[in-house]
């Protein structure tokens, strides 16, 4: 029989320590609902993915109570909308409020794929879908949208930077009723990965099957309780516990997606190897930071500590997993996170260290809230920088601000839930990047891209 | 399909006796049963067979799960492919 101190182990980690699967995502091509009628092409893009995802939820939560680990999401992700429209035409927005109708059919909480991948240029349907977005999800719910807009191998899209600080703007703007919510679902991305579970970045590459079944483990607080039984240990010792206690936790995830494949009957992509915090306490990855000895997360040391997580949370999981994609890597999401939205609040955590920790964690400049008076071609700029990293270290990169419209620095948003709450960073304002951004065109990719 | 019923809160007389009646009950074949007092608390763990289970695994884990709140203790029915993923290479 198996060890009595395991079971109770993994009890602990459950019960105490916020172990959970963080998301069964189930990615769902629509390269054959094109139709030379938009309107017939949404009706068989409802049909498709009500057909196919029909039964994830259930599945997902017989699988939690079977098993006893919390499942928390069920999600899907679909072919960049961007390519639809391109074939199908029509007005975007139509497209984002199908996804809304199979999001509530199917009751996922949350739709990922109003997307467009512009990295090197906008071909038919890309322009037109990122114009769309900020009414997109002003009118939706459950939708999220994402824009490539460089990669190690094409380059940084600087006509589509110019585009998407003006995009970040607007959809802040319009739904500034709402907190600024739009934001919140709208990432911008420098090498976007295809098979990414989580939210709100993730949508269906072209590459991937026609349907398949990705799953996001998550896990701060377990990495925190392991840490907090070794206060004296060196950091190499500590790589190793973190190592092994990131095994433990892809297993389970390794085992739900392998179960929850073969349950729904289709192919298994994908463990994502990350981190990822919740606003709930014992679930936070700046806790875990200051577990090892940083007094608050953002303060000198908090780039290598992290580095030092990262690599070990990836080193732990490697081997606990058949296929490991997605972003894999620890979130740093500010408003998501009880230790980084402390931290921003005392003022020990930066938007420029924030950007520095970006360079060796997944993901980006994640769920920042900024002043309302940010102009866009700010936002643009904060964004051409975190995809400079992302381009030149061969990485994904990603921004999700969120402009608080009406409110200034000091004051919070809140959007409840998942999302969290936050302090408005500081931005520096006093001097602007409006030549640079103004000159547009694209940077060329980095001599890292010449590998062949 | 094997489970492990896994019962920890403080000791009292007739622990096990309640849960192996809802085994009993419900059809489910005690394979293993073990019992020890870890960080002042008590702990049993029983590994079940449920192939045969007359009632569903859900309604089996819910009669579980009330025992465990009337006798304020914490009863978890999990699958042991669980434990074994997670522990074992």
């Amino acid at each position: 029989m198996i060890n009595i101190h395991d079971i109770m182990e993994t009890i602990n980690m459950i019960s105490e320590e916020n172990l959970d699967i963080r998301t069964i995502t189930m990615g769902i091509s629509l390269l054959d609902c094109c139709d030379s009628d938009p309107e017939k092409a949404c009706e068989k893009i409802y049909k498709k993915i009500t057909r196919l995802a029909r039964n994830l939820v259930k599945t997902g939560e017989d699988i939690e109570k079977e098993f006893g680990i919390p499942i928390i999401n069920k999600r899907i992700s679909v072919t960049p909308i961007a390519m639809i429209v391109a074939s199908s035409g029509g007005d975007p927005v139509m497209y984002a409020k199908t996804l809304q109708k199979a999001a509530d059919a199917t009751g996922v909480n949350f739709i990922g794929g109003f997307s467009a991948l512009v990295h090197k240029g906008f071909s038919a349907g890309d322009e037109a879908l990122i114009r769309a977005i900020p009414r997109a999800l002003s009118e939706t719910t459950n939708v999220c949208s994402s824009v490539n807009i460089g990669s190690t191998k094409a380059g940084i899209n600087m006509d589509a930077v110019k585009l998407m600080g003006q995009i970040v703007r607007e959809t802040a703007e319009i739904t500034a009723d709402r907190e600024c919510i739009g934001c919140a679902k709208l990432v911008v991305f420098c090498n976007a990965v295809e098979d990414n579970p989580f939210m709100a970045g993730a949508f269906h590459g072209v590459g991937e099957p026609d349907c398949v079944i990705h799953v996001g483990v998550s896990g701060p607080g377990v990495v925190q309780a392991a840490i907090k039984k070794h206060p004296e240990a060196t950091l190499g010792e500590l790589a190793e516990i973190i190592k092994r206690t990131a095994f433990k936790i892809t297993r389970m995830g390794q085992l739900v997606g392998n179960e929850a494949s073969k349950r729904l009957g289709v192919p298994f992509g994908i463990v994502d190897l990350s981190l990822a915090p919740t606003p709930a306490v014992g679930d936070s990855v700046a806790h875990i930071l200051e577990e090892m000895g940083l007094d608050c997360c953002g303060i000198h040391g908090t780039t290598a500590a992290l580095a030092m997580l990262n690599d070990a949370v990836k080193k732990g999981g490697v081997m606990a997993s058949s296929y490991v994609g997605g972003l894999s890597g620890a979130f740093i999401p500010v408003t998501e996170d009880a230790g980084m939205i402390a931290a921003a609040r005392s003022g020990d955590l930066s938007l420029e260290k924030l950007e520095a920790m970006t360079a060796v964690c997944s993901v980006g400049l994640d769920m920042i809230a900024i002043p309302g008076e940010t102009p866009a071609e700010v936002i643009s700029a904060i964004i051409a920088d975190e995809a400079a990293i992302g381009m030149v270290n061969s990485k994904t990169t990603a921004v999700r601000v969120i402009p608080a419209i009406g409110k200034q620095k000091g004051e919070e948003l809140d959007f409840g839930g998942l999302l969290g709450s936050g302090p408005i960073m500081d931005v520096n304002l006093n001097k602007l990047p409006t030549k640079f951004i103004d000159r547009a065109g694209r940077i060329p990719a980095p001599l890292q891209s010449l590998k062949n | 399909m094997k489970t492990v019923v896994s019962v920890i809160g403080k000791d009292a007389v007739g622990i096990i006796a309640k849960v192996s009646n809802i085994c009993s009950d419900c059809n489910a074949n005690i394979l293993d049963i073990t019992q020890s007092v870890l960080q002042d608390m008590f702990v049993m763990v029983m590994l079940t067979e449920i192939k045969d289970l007359n009632c569903t695994f859900v309604e089996f884990s819910d009669k579980m799960k009330n025992l465990g709140k009337e006798n304020n203790l914490d009863i978890r029915v999990m699958h042991e492919d669980v434990f074994n993923s997670m522990h074992r290479i």
